[in-house]
């Protein structure tokens, strides 16, 4: 790293070299029996220059070829991005809990018994149900050095049980499914089959959707798959930027439900989303999105900041080694006071939202939100009678989140990145064939 | 780089000496470009080098894969897959048999669009995005350029020793339309297996597209319900790849009796017309287009549908085995960090021999439903959203709606196939994901098609 740090120094007024290597293992499962073991080891070096006042990159999996890399990063930075950043100096990093490691003991056969425990637990509710299900852990390392003496290097532990079951029944299918994660290891795969038996449960009859509109509970999953998207493009800086996001003049006013409280958080202890700086070695922080409904900021990392005229908000993002973007560390959403049972006895007619397929093809900039319900219930008279079939629901998150009926009280991690309680909505659109 | 042939030619042997039931190696490395727009500023230009590793292992049934970069210590990575392979298996291992081949397949390229220096393919990409930002009310765009020449050695225990090479070119312009508190978009995708032309002289393309995300901002929504639809070659493409093509795929069928029992060879599945075909063997030159698949396996074309009944399905070697069937060589990887799984090619739905005009004439209030956002499927249900839609009244194309969401069941859905057009056309900018595994390159096609029934998202 300090090698193509010094050439690319020697050829550009400002570098940076960002590494990211990892080291992960997978225990597989398949038609309820374990299939597969697997274990990965990945490197990603990236050398970013900024020469003339221009942004220039190049990637490798090994600096076999440092002369190569500044060459290559030369060769693009000519027609590369005006760069209006500089790239941080010295920084103060804030201490956050990532690394434990109790991670990298756990034993194949620990990660095997897990798998096991999970998948016969679905088994024996509900035979003929055919499970996958995965348990990974892993480590990874990042380190991050540029030519204004700016240094970060951090650890970061993972460990990761998932499961999913598929009933069939002549052409009628039935999934559900479930996964937890943390940078601690998982010990009690029962947290995560409970949730799948109770899935199984509400799903056990039918019940007939019809074509109207009607109030509806999202779930935390149906939180993560559907109302959320929209606000992940609506809330990012660049989309802020260019003017596409529908609430990019709406700082400081009230556009949203005056419950809903919306943060980014790479602080959190022990969330695999943490982690003490960002891909360009900008200081993590708290960020309030949302504070009772008024927005209150957007998420940023340098390039785009600097466009805009704010300060990165420690957002930037690199996949794979490309230049950042700003993108959410973690989201989390404020709880509030009504428990999943108050929303069901509360409504007459209406659905749970556990999972959409389709949800992301709409126009998600605009905030339109339709999909087909994978797995939904149907609740009649304040009790949920049973799971709902070829049922469509669409609508406006716009719309919808302006006036939530409730809010939920009991909160949890879904989908690595979002904590969230469930939300009781006034008006979906549903169209069904019954 | 280091030098991949020398290190698979040296582990060549040494996978034969190893006690596994199987073992298998695959060495890649490639070199990419790309260039990316937000709006009218570049957002992203580089250029990436990466070379890796695999090595597979099974034992009694039970699968290890471990995958690197550094391409050292191969002797202790082989170890490490077979002990994988051995905590796995506890049952028989079952791969079906193929011959062995040593082969070298070029890509017969003439130009290496890699090699193309970025400036020309700036210029080309800075003429698509002023014709974009010339129609009145563009509130912004999006451009993604990439490009890659990868080579892929395989090699495994039973002395197949096949060295391919790959070139890939693909592009995404999206046009985003704006007016007071609405947005509308309008994308289209093209790609090809190396050949760059592909993506030159599309001028008047981009003006479309840019012209139809504007006339969107003032066009109606949808009333929900159902309605016959035409499909446009792309969507129905998407219909064959997504509600069908995916159950096709026997890793999800072999182990799954209930699933076995609806997919049975034979089964009527469709009108007598209606036949749907997977094959990397033929159309060649086509992005899902390869001579052999990940395990060795050469490609064939592949009938799934043969005038309306079930006659085929996609395999890996061991799908095959399991189910008894000759393997179709279908296991693809996306690359050297993913073992290869059961995927599809280039499917299509083969060309009837009703035109566009007859096939709208006599619908009183239909939908024609064109180009597409996206696609998910979960087994019997798919939903796929069209980028483009307007009313059909009276036989006649009428007014441009909202993009739509079409969703239905699958099977239901093919017996409404009623009308299946003469006009085949391929799409070659697809990208399909599976396991975590995306984008892998893939085609679609179809003629256009009529569905009666389909149920329509909306207000």
């Amino acid at each position: 790293m300090e090698e193509v740090l010094a050439l690319a120094r020697k050829v550009a007024g400002a570098a940076e070299v960002f590494e990211v290597a990892s080291e992960t293992t997978q225990v597989r499962f398949e038609a309820n029996r374990l299939k597969q073991l697997q274990t990965s080891q990945s490197n990603n070096v990236s050398l970013r220059i900024i020469k003339d006042g221009r942004t220039g990159l190049a990637t490798a999996t090994n600096i076999a070829d440092a002369r190569q890399m500044v060459k290559d990063a030369v060769e693009t930075a000519a027609f590369g991005a005006e760069a209006r950043f500089q790239f941080p100096g010295d920084l103060k990093y804030p201490k956050v809990e990532i690394y434990d490691a109790a991670v990298e003991a756990v034993s194949i056969k620990e990660m095997v018994r897990l798998g096991e425990e999970m998948v016969a637990a679905i088994t024996a509710h509900t035979p003929g149900i055919i499970c996958e299900g995965d348990v990974s852990r892993g480590v990874m390392t990042v380190r991050l050095i540029n030519s204004r003496g700016g240094r970060a290097e951090y650890k970061k532990s993972f460990f990761s049980l998932d499961i999913e079951g598929n009933l069939v029944n002549d052409t009628d299918m039935l999934f559900v499914g479930e996964s937890d994660s943390s940078c601690h290891p998982l010990s009690d795969p029962k947290k995560v089959t409970d949730l799948v038996l109770r899935q199984l449960d509400l799903a056990k009859n039918r019940a007939k959707a019809p074509t109207k509109v009607l109030p509806a509970i999202f779930t935390s999953n149906g939180v993560a798959g559907a109302l959320v998207l929209p606000l992940l493009s609506a809330f990012n800086g660049k989309v802020v930027l260019e003017g596409a996001s529908p609430i990019g003049d709406k700082l400081g006013k009230p556009v949203f439900d005056k419950n809903f409280s919306l943060r980014d958080d790479p602080l959190a202890a022990y969330r695999p989303g943490s982690r003490p700086c960002d891909d360009e070695g900008v200081a993590s922080q708290r960020t309030p999105l949302i504070n009772k409904g008024i927005v209150k900021a957007f998420l940023y990392d340098l390039q785009t900041a600097a466009l805009a005229g704010k300060k990165s908000t420690g957002n930037g993002n690199r996949s794979r080694g490309g230049l950042p973007a700003p993108a959410p560390s973690a989201l989390v959403v404020t709880p509030g006071k009504t428990t999943f049972d108050e929303m069901v006895s509360d409504i007459k007619e209406g659905l749970v939202i556990e999972q959409l397929i389709g949800a992301g093809q709409g126009n998600i900039l605009g905030g339109d939100i339709s999909g087909n319900v994978l797995l939904g219930y149907k609740i009649e008279n304040g009790k949920i009678v049973g799971r709902v079939k070829d049922t469509m629901v669409s609508g406006n998150v716009y719309q919808i989140l302006k006036d939530v009926a409730a809010i939920g009280s009991e909160t949890r991690w879904v989908s690595g990145f979002l904590q969230t309680p469930p939300f009781y909505c006034k008006a979906l659109s549903v169209s069904s064939k019954g | 780089m280091p030098d991949i042939d020398a290190v698979a030619s040296s582990l060549a042997p040494e996978l034969k000496k190893r006690k596994a039931d199987y073992l298998e190696a695959r060495f890649e490395e490639n070199q990419t470009s790309h260039i990316t727009y937000r709006g009218k500023s570049m957002e992203s230009i580089g250029r990436s080098t990466a070379s890796g590793g695999n090595v597979r292992a099974l034992v009694k049934g039970g699968w290890g894969f471990t995958s690197f970069n550094e391409l050292d210590r191969l002797p202790d990575r082989v170890s490490l897959a077979i002990e994988q392979a051995q905590s796995a298996g506890s049952g028989k291992s079952q791969l079906a048999r193929v011959e062995p081949a040593v082969d070298n397949v070029s890509s017969n390229i003439a130009k290496n669009p890699v090699d193309i220096p970025l400036a020309e393919k700036k210029q080309l990409l800075d003429e698509y995005n002023e014709i974009i930002w010339s129609i009145p009310q563009i509130k912004t765009s999006t451009i993604g350029y990439a490009d890659s020449r990868k080579k892929v050695i395989f090699l495994n225990s039973e002395g197949s020793f096949i060295t391919q090479e790959r070139v890939d070119v693909t592009l995404h312009l999206t046009a985003i339309a704006a007016k007071d508190s609405e947005v509308q978009q309008v994308s289209i995708s093209v790609g090809s297996l190396g050949d760059f032309k592909a993506i030159q002289g599309l001028h008047e393309q981009v003006k479309e597209i840019s012209q139809n995300a504007v006339a969107l901002l003032s066009a109606p929504q949808a009333k929900g319900g159902e309605y016959t639809v035409v499909l446009d070659p792309v969507l129905a493409g998407v219909f064959a790849h997504e509600a069908f093509g995916h159950l096709s795929e026997s890793d999800f069928v072999y182990e799954n009796d209930k699933l076995r029992e609806i997919m049975t060879l034979g089964k009527q599945f469709g009108p007598a017309q209606l036949n749907i075909i997977d094959s990397a063997a033929e159309p060649a030159g086509m992005r899902g287009s390869f001579k052999y698949d990940d395990e060795g396996v050469r490609s064939v074309k592949t009938y799934l549908i043969r005038e309306g009944k079930l006659v085929g399905r996609l395999h890996s070697r061991e799908t095959a085995a399991k189910m008894n069937e000759k393997p179709t060589g279908n296991a693809r990887a996306v690359n050297y960090r993913y073992p290869p799984i059961v995927r599809m090619t280039n499917t299509y739905i083969e060309p009837g021999t009703v035109s566009f005009n007859d096939m709208i004439s006599d619908i009183k209030e239909g939908i024609y439903a064109k180009k597409w956002y996206g696609g998910m499927t979960s087994m019997e249900m798919f939903t796929f959203s069209a980028g483009e839609a307007y009313m059909i009244r009276n036989g006649k194309i009428a007014e441009a709606l909202r993009p739509i969401m079409l969703t239905g069941n699958v099977f239901s859905t093919l017996k409404n196939i009623d009308a299946i057009g003469n006009d085949l056309d391929m799409n070659q900018g697809g990208g399909c994901g599976k396991g975590g595994q995306s984008p892998l390159p893939v085609s679609l096609g179809s003629p256009h098609i009529r569905i009666r029934h389909c149920l329509v998202g909306g207000k």
